[in-house]
Order: C-alpha cells, then structure tokens, then sequence
C-alpha cells in the first residue's frame, strides 16, 4: 500500500510545531489544534454516522483520543490526517454500537455497486444552484451524498470535501491507491447523476 | 477513443493529472463527443458544489460547549 509522502525536510507543517507544545506540556496549543480542525471532524463523522448526536460524540472522542495518543503521532504524516483517522474509525465504532452486532466497514454495499455506472446524460442549466435556497440546496446535497453507499461516501469526502490526496485518503482508510481511486470515480459520477434530477437544464421556457 | 476509455481517464483529467499526451487525446475525444463534455463538465461542478457548501455546520453554541468538554477532560488527562 502506498504511504503518506513525508514533508520536506526543510518545510515543517505548522502543525508539528503545535504538537510539539503539548507534548511539552502547554494544553493551549491543543485548544489551538482543535479548534483548528473541528468543524471538518464533526463534518466527517455527520458523513459516516449520519446523525448528529452520535458526530457530537465522535468529535469529542477523537480529539480527546487523539490527545491521549499524541505520543504515538510519528510526524511522518500530517497530523491532520491523523486525527481524520482517528475520527473515521470512531465514527465506525459508533455506528457498530447503532447496529448492535453488526458488523459496519468501509467496504460495506460497495461490492454490490461494482459494475455499471449509470449514466443520465442531460446537461444542467447555468449556475443551476440559484434556482433553490440555501436551505432547499443544503437539504438536495445531504439527501444526495446519503443515498451513496458508504464506502463511496467517505472516500468522496475525504477526497473531494475535505481535501486529503489519494494517498492520504488510502492511508486513513486501509485501502489500495487503486481502491480509493476506483470508489473515487463511482462515487463522483453517482452524485453527478443524482444531482442531475435537480440541475437539469429544463426545456422551453420552464422554470 | 471511446467512452468507456474517456471516463476511465475522467477522475486524473479533473485532477489535472493526466500527461501532456493523454489531455491532447482526451481533448481529441471531446471535441466529438457532446456526452463526455456534459458529463466532465457536470461532475466538474458536483465536486465543486460540495466543496462550496457547507451540509454539516456546527453551531458556534454547540461548538464551544463540545470545545469546553474535551479541553476540560484533557486537563484531568483524560
């Protein structure tokens, strides 16, 4: 499996420098890192869990992971990469605790999905976004994103939404670079597709 | 090129990943075929919509609350 690139030597992330401070004792810097990264945590465990109060907990679980963990934090990734492993396993452990018993991977309805990839191939109107509000458009997009298995789902997030780089989202989430790209593509063309129900360019004079 | 070959090249196209050879290719296919633009371009515009768009917010309520229950349990050391 492919690893994380190491930083440049003479680049440090601003981030090691942070960390560094904890470790020596000053909690502020970790109030810094926190605040830093919070909103994208519970972002990612709102993605993966899909309710509010079990991402509540999840964010609060992995920072406070992440802190007991510190030292374990090698600085050949980012540290933001790895608290966002940290926050994806939680979230899965979260969701196994939902499903009492059941068992919840990343791998999980992606199997099933392998294959064709649907194709709608009308075009959407201009700036296709101005014809809801931001409340119709937020609901459209959550109600899209959740339609996709989860496997999708997160590689799609960590990648596109959040950031991270193919080899970045294989290292968080255990899979191949080929894997990550494979669900990458599925997931980019499903939501294209589903999103086209909405943004589709309408014929004539119609709204 | 075909289709099928254009779409497997999509994701390194959008991602600007592709080589100076397989973008002219690529360029080649799309000049003739109006479904693979529409489909580069409306996935273009997926990616670009999510980035955009924030579907998860925290509250700045509930942020500080979450924010002021780890920082006080990371002070008892967890």
């Amino acid at each position: 499996m492919a690893t994380i690139q190491p930083i440049a030597e003479n680049e440090q992330h601003p981030d090691v420098a942070l960390v560094e401070r904890v470790r020596a004792g000053d909690i502020s810097a970790y109030d810094t890192l926190v605040r830093k990264y919070d909103r994208q945590v519970f972002r990612i465990a709102q993605h993966i869990t899909q309710n509010r109060e079990d991402a509540e907990d999840v964010m609060q679980d992995a920072f406070l992971k992440a802190y007991e963990k510190l030292d374990q934090f090698q600085g050949n990734s980012k540290f933001y990469t790895w608290l966002v492993r940290i926050a994806v396993n939680e979230s899965l452990m979260r969701l196994r605790k939902r499903r009492t018993g059941k068992m919840v991977s990343i791998d999980e309805d992606v199997e099933t999905e392998e294959g064709s990839v649907p194709r709608d191939l009308a075009d959407w109107a201009p700036d296709p976004e101005q014809n809801y509000t931001q409340a119709e458009l937020a609901e459209i997009l959550r109600k899209t994103i959740q339609g996709l298995p989860q496997g999708f789902r997160v590689v799609f997030v960590l990648r596109d939404v959040e950031g991270l780089s193919t080899e970045e989202t294989a290292e968080t989430l255990g899979l191949s670079v080929p894997a990550v790209k494979s669900r990458l593509l599925r997931a980019r063309l499903q939501l294209r597709e589903r999103l086209t129900r909405y943004f589709r360019r309408k014929k004539g004079g119609e709204k | 090129m075909t289709c099928t070959e254009f779409l497997a090249q999509l994701d390194d196209l959008i991602d600007d990943v592709v080589t100076t050879q397989m973008r002219a290719d690529l360029k080649e296919h799309l000049r003739g075929c109006e479904h693979c633009e529409v489909t580069l371009n409306t996935t273009r515009k997926t990616i670009e919509i999510y980035r955009s768009h924030e579907i998860y917010e925290l509250p700045t309520g509930l942020r500080e609350r979450l924010h002021k229950a780890i920082m006080e349990r990371c002070k008892k050391g967890c």
